[in-house]
């Protein structure tokens, strides 16, 4: 297993390498480079040539590439171009809010697909899985900013009460903390919550025609335990593999959710340094939701052999 | 050797058998229908929606970015259907327009993304060895950006504006439907008319597009269809964001966000139609591209459905 674990990690290498390239170079094409956005603000009263020496800009691609990739590994990922501010002094402050919510919202989704899907499996053709079903499909086709947007709206009608969209700290108001997050997570959730539990019903309908399931309803356990107990685990491995593929979902929708709900996490972050072309901004959170999207992938793997004792490495 | 002759003799007669089975066109489709009905509604939507786009300027009543005087968010009546937004615009007639968006996004990023993908999954399942790990590994890096990340970063290089919306989200699908054809590929690969193909001296460009192709189909088709729905979807969180494409011409997106915003509280039919006709949309194909699933290829259940 713990080797399985290690060669993972150095197949997964390549793959972080080709992206961190792409993290790298992608931000750089953007047209209307900062160094001019930056002088038309009157950020700075210099000449561009200076500036853009000074930014470190002016060096062929591959150079600012290695050496990016050098301070990378130490842990440094440069400073804002605007805010001056070190980027990971930033992430760190940022990021604890979109995991709360990217957590919250995956804890959501889990907790309502899973107890669905396996319903409109044991009870298949019937109308409750085809309310399951129909309610899966509308919740993949209703764009998550659109329920958003009524979520504030529509209570802000009726009743002239409206989620907050201003930020709480913790340390000011913790349960008021904890309040905020709970809306935009639940939205945030539906979608991928759709997605797992078609997967749980097409996967646990697959298992429960297997013959050691026929074997344990054949030695008379009950129909608890051979759901629960005998097809479950075996139809969770499929569903594993799209939680992996969900995360990153999720973790894409930050952006728009925090946006409508006023959440100052990294996807707010991520949209701000897009519009400003604040290249080590772009690139550090890039390179981070690589790097938490590679490694839950990896995480992924390491579950199967926890699930399916069959699968061994 | 005998074997194989055989064994290509039968699967020859069993598609001649196959063929006269089947069923002509108009037939094909009521038993379709008859066997999906949610699949036929959903095919119903999507014909509904191509009607909207095709004859938009017959079917609104006002021009897109015709300003009415004196009609500032005038709530849904016999003469604005949808009501009308903060710049007095009538909302039905952008909704219609909107659905141009909508059809040339969705089916122009599907056409990008299947052409690139199948080029890529055949290629790479074909030719295997090096080649096919390289390939892959850059799908890997690709596919472990979530969408809406590296679509703005796509995005805000590519500046907004439809043709560049088109082209990025095709780039983005492409990288999943390669995914999926280079499995469909290497399972084809198995069979004994690849082999024999190749012992009869075809050229790797012969077998790929003449006896590869016509049977990833199934699959193209099938991941073309739920890839629609997904597509529409991404472009309307795009716009919503700004990204998309650009003012006055309607988006549904777009319309959700923007300076309207401020107004949805006192025009709410603002923020309903323009959701509603978003997911009513995505609901159609996806409705479809299960039923096509089902029928074409039911070992791709479960997949695609939303860009990720």
């Amino acid at each position: 297993m713990r080797k399985y674990v290690l060669r993972r990690l150095v197949v997964a290498i390549p793959s972080l390498l080709i992206a961190s390239f792409i993290v790298f170079s992608l931000p750089r094409l953007l047209p209307g480079d900062v160094v001019q956005l930056m002088l038309e603000e009157r950020a700075y009263g210099k000449d561009l040539e200076d500036l853009r020496a000074k930014l470190g800009l002016d060096r062929p691609i591959y150079i600012q590439y290695g050496e990016w990739l050098g301070r990378v590994v130490r842990g440094h990922l440069g400073e804002s171009l605007w805010t001056k501010r070190p980027v990971i002094e930033e992430l760190t402050r940022r990021l604890p809010v979109s995991l709360k919510l990217g957590f919250l919202a995956l804890a959501f989704s889990i907790s309502i697909a899973l107890p669905i899907g396996i319903l409109a499996a044991i009870r298949q053709d019937t109308l409750a899985d085809y309310i399951a079903r129909s309610l899966a499909i509308l919740g993949l086709s209703i764009p998550g900013f659109w329920l958003a947007t009524l979520a504030v709206v529509v209570p802000a009608i009726w009743w002239g009460w409206s989620p907050p969209i201003q930020f709480t700290e913790f340390s000011t108001d913790p349960w008021a903390h904890v309040l905020q997050f709970l809306l935009p997570a639940f939205i945030l959730g539906i979608a991928s919550s759709a997605a797992i539990m078609r997967l749980t019903r097409a996967a646990l309908l697959e298992v429960l025609r297997q013959d050691y399931v026929r074997t344990a309803w054949a030695k008379g356990a009950r129909e608890r335990s051979v759901i629960l107990k005998h097809a479950l685990k075996n139809a969770l491995i499929p569903v594993i593999t799209v939680l992996g593929i969900q995360i990153a979902q999720i973790l894409g929708g930050t952006v728009i959710f925090e946006l409508i709900f006023g959440l100052p996490g990294m996807g707010r972050f991520l949209f701000d340094a897009i519009n400003q072309r604040d290249y080590p901004v772009i690139q550090g959170i890039n390179l981070l939701i690589v790097s938490v999207v590679v490694l839950m992938n990896l995480l992924v793997d390491a579950c199967y052999a926890v699930l399916d004792p069959r699968i061994r490495y | 050797m005998a074997d194989h002759v055989e064994a290509l003799r039968a699967a020859s007669r069993r598609d001649e058998a196959r063929r006269e089975d089947a069923a002509p066109g108009s037939y094909a489709v009521w038993r379709f229908c008859r066997q999906k009905p949610l699949g036929a509604l959903g095919g119903l939507i999507v014909v509904v929606l191509v009607l909207m786009a095709a004859l938009a300027p017959w079917i609104a009543h006002y021009a897109y970015d015709e300003t009415l005087r004196g009609a500032r968010m005038k709530p849904p009546s016999g003469q604005f259907w949808m009501g009308t937004d903060n710049l007095g615009r009538d909302m039905w007639s952008r909704v219609v327009y909107g659905a141009r968006v909508s059809v040339t996004v969705g089916f122009g990023a599907v056409l990008i993304a299947n052409m690139l993908g199948t080029t890529i999954g055949i290629t790479s399942g074909y030719f295997g060895g090096k080649y096919d790990i390289c390939v892959q590994r850059v799908v890997d890096a690709w596919q472990s950006f979530p969408f809406l990340v590296v679509i703005l970063s796509i995005m805000a290089v590519l500046g907004p504006g439809l043709l560049n919306v088109v082209l990025a989200l095709g780039v983005i699908g492409a990288a999943n439907a390669s995914r999926v054809i280079r499995g469909t590929t290497i399972s084809v690969m198995e069979n004994v008319y690849v082999e024999s193909a190749r012992a009869i001296g075809c050229g790797h460009l012969r077998i790929m597009v003449r006896h590869i192709l016509p049977n990833v189909v199934g699959t193209i088709i099938v991941l073309a269809t739920i890839g629609l729905g997904a597509f529409i979807l991404a472009e309307s969180a795009l716009s919503f964001l700004g990204f998309g494409v650009p003012p006055p011409y309607p988006s549904w997106g777009a319309m959700l966000s923007g300076a309207g915003r401020s107004f949805f509280y006192q025009a709410p039919w603002m923020a309903i139609y323009p959701g509603l006709a978003i997911s009513l949309t995505v609901f159609g194909f996806n409705m479809l591209g299960d039923a096509v699933r089902d029928v074409l290829d039911p070992r791709l259940r479960g997949a695609g459905g939303r860009l990720r």
